[in-house]
């Protein structure tokens, strides 16, 4: 039962979209941080697609964007999003879920 | 001394306006909301700012040609349509013809996690996207507080919120601000202090169980504007805000006189009747006729095509309309010839402003000629004493800026007839007074009019009659017995008459006795006169025959003589002449 749904996290497909607004030091932050984090926890099977609000400002509106920089994410459900700069690994994680995971291994 | 001379030239240039089109709010801002800048709109919940706000737009996107963005943060898509359209605004139609751009903004604590530093610059792509995309020129944020419970950095909210507002400057946009009312201070998070250029505050005051809604300008950076609290009210067509500011005295006056439906009336108000558009009033104790008096002063002016606006504070308008059928005065006819309008209202149903914004708002619409206000003291249940006269010293002021006739009714109490108990006797132009007059156990209606401005008005009582054909005035009883009315009168002249007629037998009899004692006089004297004529008769005739005997006997004498060969003559001579 334990390893099926430990597998069944693994297998899962992590969808992740970064919002942010042109280069700036908050996003370039926000990027590498969750790069990193998502290495470490989601090695192999996560995507993320950074969206540039400053080149792409229709798609605010759609998530529901009001702060930048905004990490969401789209899958798993449900829906979660996460404002800043993600400096605070431990946040992040809880954000995304991924903390309680951490705590059955 | 170049500040003084700045804030002349500002003061000449004036502050460029965007006017709202809200029906009153630019008579208050003295032209509308500072254009290129933000205002806030600040006051408790259910106030009308949403509704302000909104309206804000739709007027600028439909009158004005500025088309607006609507930033919402509390309702839905479908709430929002909904609430709109019951006050007449179709958001659809506006979005579809790119009028009008709506963007709901979400923020769920409970969805979000907060890490480290970030900013609102999503907010401000969404915005400069939306308004970019139409050519917006004016823009909501309803209400942008919510914010705050959404993120928690309130630092970062604060100096985001006062880079928002400096952007919207720099923008150009003429802004509106919606803020949820705090405690001690105009907004809960303090907007006040980012937004300074202009400050509006609703209230939705409950006094009395009787809710009223105001409007109060509390700051207008460079211009002038009305301080005091405005009522206003929210209706099918938006908002109605009222400027009561005093219009002072100086309407134009009408010369022309009116007739008032009752002809004796007329006669007793110097022979023409009141003054157009001057205010009437009826006072009188309780069932003296107020209103049917008032229904004859309907029925004349509806007679001659006048409108007019009738508002009725105490009864339905059919039952005023049956009663009045009771009289003679059919009013429906006028009512379905849209000559007279009815508006009903228990006067404890809503506030005195609003009483008077609606008396506007009707008045406007309906264009009347004359107004009825039956009765006028129901609105002290509605608010203090002199919360009413001065609504009605408004409201009077407003129908004689309009030359519209007014007619009030005032119900007295016995002992004070010569007093309203709104106090504005003074105010009104012409007053006829009704009064029960009571005497030998019965009421009668007694009408006098206790003053009319500028006419010579008649200073007599006239008893006031209900008939089924109307209302009469017929002269009271004035005699060495007082002041009669009703039966008392009929019957002191039934009285007077009765000792008129005994008085005209009496002569005729005195007459007929004179007359027979005549006829018997002369009676007499033909009698006599026919005695004297026989008593002659019978003389005559006695001479006569005493003549016919003396001839006998003189000639028998001649006789004798000759036969006796009498010498003498002369004896017979002397005979004869006897």
């Amino acid at each position: 039962m334990n390893t099926e749904t430990e597998k069944e996290i693994n297998s899962e497909k992590w969808e992740l979209r970064l919002y942010t607004a042109g280069q700036t030091p908050k996003s370039l932050t926000a990027f590498a941080n969750l790069k990193r984090l998502c290495e470490e926890h989601l090695k192999g099977r996560y995507s993320i697609e950074v969206i540039d609000l400053t080149r792409n400002p229709q798609l605010a509106a759609g998530d529901q964007i009001v702060a930048i920089p905004t990490l969401v994410r789209k899958l798993p459900e449900p829906l979660r999003r996460i404002v800043g700069d993600l400096r605070d690994t431990e946040r992040t994680l809880v954000g995304l879920q991924l903390r309680p995971a951490k705590l059955d291994r | 001394m170049s500040k003084v001379a700045n804030l002349k030239r500002s003061a000449a240039r004036g502050l460029p306006k965007a006017p709202t089109g809200i029906q009153g709010l630019d008579e208050v801002t003295d032209g509308g909301l500072p254009r290129g800048r933000p205002t806030l709109i600040c006051g408790g919940a259910g106030c009308g700012k949403t509704l302000m706000s909104i309206e804000f737009l739709v007027r600028g996107a439909t009158e004005y040609g500025e088309p607006g963005v609507l930033m919402v943060f509390e309702e839905t898509a479908d709430e929002l349509a909904k609430n709109v359209r019951s006050l007449g605004f179709d958001l659809q139609e506006l979005i579809e013809k790119k009028k009008l751009i709506i963007d709901f903004v979400r923020v769920e604590r409970n969805e979000i996690e907060e890490t480290g530093d970030y900013d609102l610059e999503g907010l401000f792509v969404r915005l400069n996207h939306a308004i970019d995309s139409i050519g917006a020129r004016r823009v909501a944020l309803d209400t942008i507080e919510t914010l705050f419970s959404g993120l928690s950095n309130e630092a970062i909210l604060r100096a985001e919120l006062r880079r928002l507002f400096r952007w919207l400057k720099d923008k150009g946009v003429t802004a509106v601000i919606t803020g949820e009312r705090g405690e001690g201070s105009l907004t809960r998070h303090g907007l006040e202090e980012y937004v300074s250029d202009c400050v509006i505050l609703l209230d939705h005051r409950i006094i009395d169980q009787i809710s009223t809604r105001r409007l109060r300008v509390v700051k207008y950076r460079g211009s002038v504007h009305g301080t005091n609290e405005y009522p206003f009210l929210i209706d099918e067509n938006g908002i109605n805000i009222l400027p009561i500011t005093s219009m002072g005295l100086q309407h134009e006056v009408s010369n022309e006189r009116v007739p008032t439906g009752v002809p004796r009336l007329d006669a007793m108000l110097g022979g023409k009747g009141y003054y157009r558009g001057s205010t009437v009033l009826i006072s009188g104790t309780a069932g003296s006729g107020k209103t049917s008096l008032a229904a004859h002063f309907i029925d004349a002016a509806c007679e001659r095509g006048e409108r007019c606006l009738y508002f009725a504070y105490e009864e339905s308008p059919n039952q005023i309309s049956r009663n009045m059928r009771s009289i003679g005065i059919d009013l429906d006819r006028w009512v379905k010839k849209g000559l007279l309008r009815f508006h009903a209202t228990r006067s404890t149903l809503y506030g005195l402003e609003m009483h008077l914004v609606t008396a506007y708002k009707l008045i406007r619409e309906f264009k009347p000629d004359f107004v009825v206000l039956d009765p006028i003291g129901n609105l002290t249940l509605a608010g203090s004493e002199s919360d009413t006269t001065s609504m009605l010293t408004r409201l009077m002021d407003f129908l004689k800026t309009h030359k519209i006739t007014a007619l009030w009714t005032n119900l007295t109490s016995g002992d004070e007839q010569e007093k309203t108990d709104v106090g504005i006797s003074s105010l009104v132009d012409t007053w006829l007074l009704l009064r029960g007059i009571e005497l030998d156990g019965e009421r009668n209606r007694a009408l006098y009019v206790l003053k009319s401005r500028g006419m010579a008005h008649s200073n007599q009582i006239r008893e006031f009659l209900l008939t089924d054909h109307g209302i009469e005035l017929t002269d009271i009883y004035l005699g060495p017995e007082g002041v009669l009315t009703g039966s008392a009168r009929q019957a002191q002249e039934a009285k007077e008459s009765a000792e008129a007629l005994a008085r005209e037998q009496e002569i005729a009899a005195r007459r007929r006795e004179l007359e027979r004692k005549r006829r018997a006089l002369e009676a007499r004297i033909t009698a006599m006169r026919k005695e004297f004529e026989a008593d002659e008769e019978e003389a005559k005739r006695i001479i006569v025959e005493s003549q016919k005997r003396e001839d006998v006997f003189s000639h028998d004498k001649q006789k004798m003589a000759a036969n006796r060969h009498a010498d003498t003559k002369p004896t017979s001579g002397k005979l004869r002449d006897r």
